[in-house]
């Protein structure tokens, strides 16, 4: 049996009859691979870029010096390690003396990324050879500018003196925290005993780095955490650069937009193409029924054919996956560094189950038709079966496409977006179409030539399926239209959010006195006029009148958090990247009694919800206020971002510093070091070097993006080709009918022209309606990006249906009138 | 090898009131065909030829009657237990041919000897096509065949079980008078080559006038027989 359906597959693939059914497979197994082995990558090169900013693949924190329990374990064959020890000094230099922030390396660090440094201020950098040398410090350029320090000059340390060997451009585990204000001094560890500096009440920070092979690291990481003692902690790599992060969450959505579309006009496809074949095999089946075919063998025998042809369409899909992943992965190159490991072999089974539950929904309906078919329709062929059973079978298919797209899409709303809005357009196409058609047809019979009213009667005398062409024609043009005008409009807008001149440099400590010569200076400078926002540095005191403390909390991160001072901003207006998740933003009575804003994040990770009252505290006083909002922020938006906003009238009397980013001019590289000699009490951070690289993650992803919706789009043609074909081998039948009747080419062709064109422009216009409203629910339900309206949409639809089925009259009718009426009749239906 | 007793077929129209709405197609059958007989089924369009074959053949139920082929009752048994019966006894030609359009000439002349579970098909329908006058024609589709061709091919077809029965429905009501006559030759000559056995339905008086006995048909019942 098995290989009778081996040969029967062959046999009609050979005659062109699965063509349709298995390109929708292979596109839908593809898209889904390929997506699914992309996503696989790019989730272990967000771990890597993590652990750049680890510095390590594991790093140990704490508040003593690790003991040599932990630096054996990290000692063994397959780990390397490295330590540090950071902590906040007095630097001197001459007259000029400055807090640094110091840390003392030994050799080997970092385990992960890269140290840069350069042999003077604004000179280029290059990845820095190991570690300082012994006696010697490496500074950051604000260390530099503020202790007016040349390479070569001395520097005071505690008891010991070193020598400026270099400037530290670039340490890639220090992130953009605001908590790392003071300026780096990095020396070699062997060197800290000589400072006096280590003693038992100081507070230094003690890392060890382990790096080394994943299995081995995963065994330390394991063995660690179930040794750490007092102040010991593991730093997790969850939160790690936010700003990368989000850009890699919006192009993941849109990859898994783009993988959804494939499938669901691939199952359109599917079921267009099953459809076909089954009306093709009908016939076949019932001959042989006559030759004592039994029900059960020739189900089998249709089953097993479809099950191989599924799973080698699925394997062809996910082969063809895999080639575009590679393309992907080699076009992101430069945002992977390194050569990452092989994707695994679960995209692999994503993309056949892919193909196979869309070959189980929307090829099974049809085939079962097949099964009815009664075997006296060899000698009277107007006999048909029942359609038993498929619209359950639909069902089925439908249920099981939404849990893939739900899988696939990984988000519950994107996944409904999609499939409702398709699911809808297809309900409502289907009935415009019905109606549409009736119109047309009553209309029509007023005036024209005959071949016009012929045309249009044609349309009449099989509404229904003419409306599951227009309804297949309209959703392949959807497709094409939103993967076109659409999609560029939507990339335009994420495009948009992170403009050339986007902000690349904070600014803080700003005092309220400073902020009018901060604008002069500005203005001299010719820099756009930054927005300034108030801070107040306040801790959380308690929750509901429950007093909150460090304990209160298992993750580490909120433990940090609640010991330290919160930097709250107050506003009345809600700052834009800002979105409101829960609650509303304050209105007039919130501003007059006084409200909190909360961001979502902190809010989940400290236990906050709408309404909880919080207590902060501030410069000995303290003031509270319900919570009235949870908001989202955008991080890659490069502004200043707050956890907490209060009302102005709650804190407005407090101490207050504020806090500013702009875009600094290019090619005015001194402008930063004036601007620190013109206030010395600022702290410029600048965020230029992570700005960069979050706009190249972002056009690589968006690169990256485009080439995946190549699946959907070829997808899409697909669904057109097949609804064409739907019902050319009906037409071809007419049209021969028609020649036999004594028509000329011409009033068959001008007959086929006119319901092909009204088909046609029905299709167009119902795919533009639908192509916008799936495009403006996906900007502005889930991507939460501007909408754009396009007007082209409205043009390029009905153009673009018209030529489909222009296209498709001429090769029918080409089909039709290239042979004898007598070929084309005998050779049937 | 073919007894029939009492067959009739009887359609009830839609919504009718059983008696008031019904169309007798066939009424009160009783026919028998011995082993090696060549039987003519004639009669005007709509006579109920074709109803008459399928229920021979085991393809649609009578609504009363009793069909005997090779001494099984055809009814007794169920639809797959009929599509038994035929695999072992019947071979089939088709006025509109019938071939499969995705097959070429030598898989439709395969396809009832694979469906069968035979090892050697390709070898048997090779030498059937052969026998047929096709041998060049074996990797040809049906839609690049004349039809003269393609009912050569379907004769293959229904020979290359070596049935013992053929049923023919119109076998050239497709073709022009010539191409069918040629059909016809070959027909008959490899009905005898096998002493099979022939059923064959046709409207064209001068071939059934080649089969040993003539049954017409005359509105459902049978209006007479007639012998050579």
């Amino acid at each position: 049996m098995l290989r009778l359906a081996l040969r029967m597959l062959l046999r009609d693939w050979r005659a062109g009859e699965l063509r349709v059914l298995a390109l929708g497979l292979v596109l839908a197994a593809g898209s889904v691979a390929s997506v699914a082995f992309f996503a696989d990558r790019v989730r272990q090169a967000l771990t890597r870029e993590a652990h750049q900013v680890l510095g390590a693949d594991v790093l140990l924190s704490a508040d003593h010096e690790w003991s040599s329990e932990f630096r054996d374990a990290a000692a063994v064959p397959g780990l390397r390690r490295a330590e540090s020890a950071s902590f906040v000094s007095m630097a001197r230099t001459g007259d000029e003396a400055l807090l640094a922030s110091v840390k003392a390396v030994t050799p080997g660090y970092p385990l992960r990324g890269a140290l840069r440094t350069a042999p003077d201020l604004n000179s280029p950098d290059a990845v820095a050879d190991g570690v300082p040398d012994a006696g010697s410090v490496w500074l950051d350029e604000r260390m530099m500018a503020a202790l007016k320090a040349r390479p070569g000059d001395s520097m005071e340390l505690g008891r010991a003196r070193f020598r400026v060997a270099a400037v530290l451009t670039l340490e890639p585990d220090r992130g953009v925290s605001f908590m790392n204000f003071a300026p780096r001094v990095m020396m070699r560890s062997d060197d800290l005993p000589a400072t006096g500096l280590v003693q038992p009440q100081s507070r230094i920070s003690y890392q060890l780095l382990v790096a080394g092979e994943s299995q081995a690291i995963q065994r330390f990481e394991q063995w660690a955490r179930t040794r750490l003692g007092r102040g010991e902690r593991i730093d997790s790599l969850e939160n790690a650069r936010p700003e990368v992060r989000a850009g890699l969450d919006r192009a993941q959505s849109f990859l898994g937009l783009a993988a959804m579309l494939s499938v669901i006009l691939s199952a359109v496809a599917v079921a267009l193409g099953a459809r076909r074949y089954t009306e093709r095999h009908l016939d076949g089946y019932a001959v042989m029924r006559c030759m004592g075919a039994a029900q059960s063998q020739l189900f089998a025998l249709f089953a097993w054919e479809f099950l191989l042809l599924g799973l080698l369409a699925s394997l062809a899909g996910c082969a063809l996956g895999f080639l575009v992943q590679n393309v992907v992965a080699w076009s992101l190159a430069s945002l992977i560094p390194g050569t990452l490991p092989q994707p695994g072999s679960a995209p692999l089974a994503q993309g056949t189950a892919t193909g196979l539950v869309l070959l189980l929904g929307f090829a099974l309906p049809p085939l079962l038709r097949l099964q009815g078919v009664p075997a006296q329709r060899v000698i009277r062929r107007d006999i048909d079966g029942p359609r038993r059973g498929a619209f359950a079978v639909y069902v089925v298919g439908l249920a099981a496409a939404f849990a893939l797209l739900r899988w696939q899409a990984g988000e519950p709303k994107l996944a409904a977006v999609v499939f409702g809005g398709f699911v809808a357009s297809f309900a409502i196409f289907a009935a415009l179409a019905y109606v549409t058609l009736r119109l047309v047809g009553r209309l029509g019979r007023v005036g024209g030539g005959v071949s016009w009213r012929y045309g249009l009667a044609s349309l009449l005398r099989r509404p229904r399926s003419n409306a599951v062409q227009i309804v297949a024609i309209a959703v392949g043009l959807t497709a094409v239209l939103l993967l076109t005008l659409i999609r560029a409009d939507l990339l335009e807008a994420w495009r948009r959010r992170l403009p050339p001149d986007a902000p690349d440099r904070f600014l803080v400590n700003i005092q309220p006195e400073q902020r009018g010569a901060l604008a002069e200076f500005f203005r001299r400078n010719g820099v756009k006029q930054p927005q300034t926002f108030p801070m107040v540095r306040a801790r959380l005191v308690s929750v509901n009148g429950r007093p909150v403390s460090a304990q209160d909390y298992s993750d580490e991160r909120a433990k940090r958090q609640v010991e330290r001072e919160f930097n709250l901003t107050y506003l009345s207006e809600l700052p834009p990247d800002n979105r409101i998740a829960e609650g509303a933003w304050f209105g007039g009575k919130d501003l007059q009694s006084g409200a909190f804003s909360v961001e979502h994040w902190v809010a989940e990770r400290l236990g906050i919800r709408l309404g909880d009252r919080l207590e902060f505290l501030a410069a000995g006083r303290s003031f509270a206020a319900p919570v009235t909002s949870v908001r989202k922020l955008e991080w890659d938006s490069m502004r200043p971002n707050f956890f907490f906003i209060a009302t102005p009238s709650l804190v407005e009397g407090f101490p207050a510093s504020y806090v500013a980013s702009f875009h600094s001019p290019p090619g005015d590289a001194r402008l930063t070091l004036r601007l620190s000699q013109a206030f010395p009490n600022l702290t410029v951070v600048d965020v230029g070097v992570v700005l960069r690289q979050v706009q190249t993650v972002m056009n690589q992803l968006i690169a990256a993006v485009q080439l995946v919706f190549v699946f959907a789009l070829a997808a899409g043609v697909l669904v057109l080709y097949a609804a064409l074909l739907a019902t050319q081998d009906e037409r071809t039948h007419e049209a021969a009918v028609m020649r036999a009747l004594g028509a000329s080419r011409r009033q068959v062709l001008s007959a086929q022209r006119a319901e092909f064109a009204v088909l046609g422009a029905i299709a167009g216009a119902l795919g533009s309606l639908g192509a916008t409203a799936i495009g403006w629910a996906l900007a502005t339900r889930v991507f939460e990006l501007e909408f754009v309206w396009n007007g082209w949409i409205w043009l390029a639809g009905p153009a673009l249906g018209l030529a489909c089925v222009v296209l498709n009259a001429w090769a029918g009718a080409r089909a039709a009138l290239g042979r004898p009426p007598m070929v084309a009749l005998r050779e049937g239906v | 090898m073919v007894e029939a007793t009492g067959l009739s077929k009887v359609v009830r129209l839609a919504n009718g009131t059983p008696g008031a709405n019904e169309l007798v197609i066939l009424q009160d059958i009783s026919l028998e065909v011995m082993p090696g007989e060549a039987v003519a089924i004639v009669g005007a369009s709509g006579s109920g030829k074709s109803t008459l074959l399928g229920l021979l053949a085991g393809l649609d139920t009578p609504s009363s009657g009793a069909v005997r082929l090779d001494g099984s009752d055809l009814f007794s048994l169920d639809e797959d237990g009929r599509a038994a019966l035929r695999a072992r006894l019947l071979g089939f030609v088709f006025q509109s041919f019938q071939l499969l359009p995705a097959l070429n000439a030598l898989e439709n002349v395969m396809l009832p000897l694979e469906l069968a579970g035979k090892a050697d098909a390709s070898d048997q329908a090779r030498e059937m096509l052969k026998r047929v006058g096709l041998a060049e024609r074996l990797r040809h589709y049906p839609k690049t065949l004349s039809g003269g061709e393609q009912q050569r091919v379907a004769l293959a077809r229904a020979f290359v079980t070596r049935p013992k029965l053929l049923l023919a429905d119109e076998p050239t009501g497709n073709l022009d008078a010539a191409t069918g006559a040629a059909v016809i030759d070959l027909m008959f000559e490899l009905n005898a080559e096998g002493g099979t056995t022939l059923l064959l339905v046709t409207h064209d008086d001068a071939i059934a006038s080649r089969c040993a006995r003539k049954v017409r048909l005359v509105a459902g019942r049978i209006d007479g027989e007639a012998g050579p």
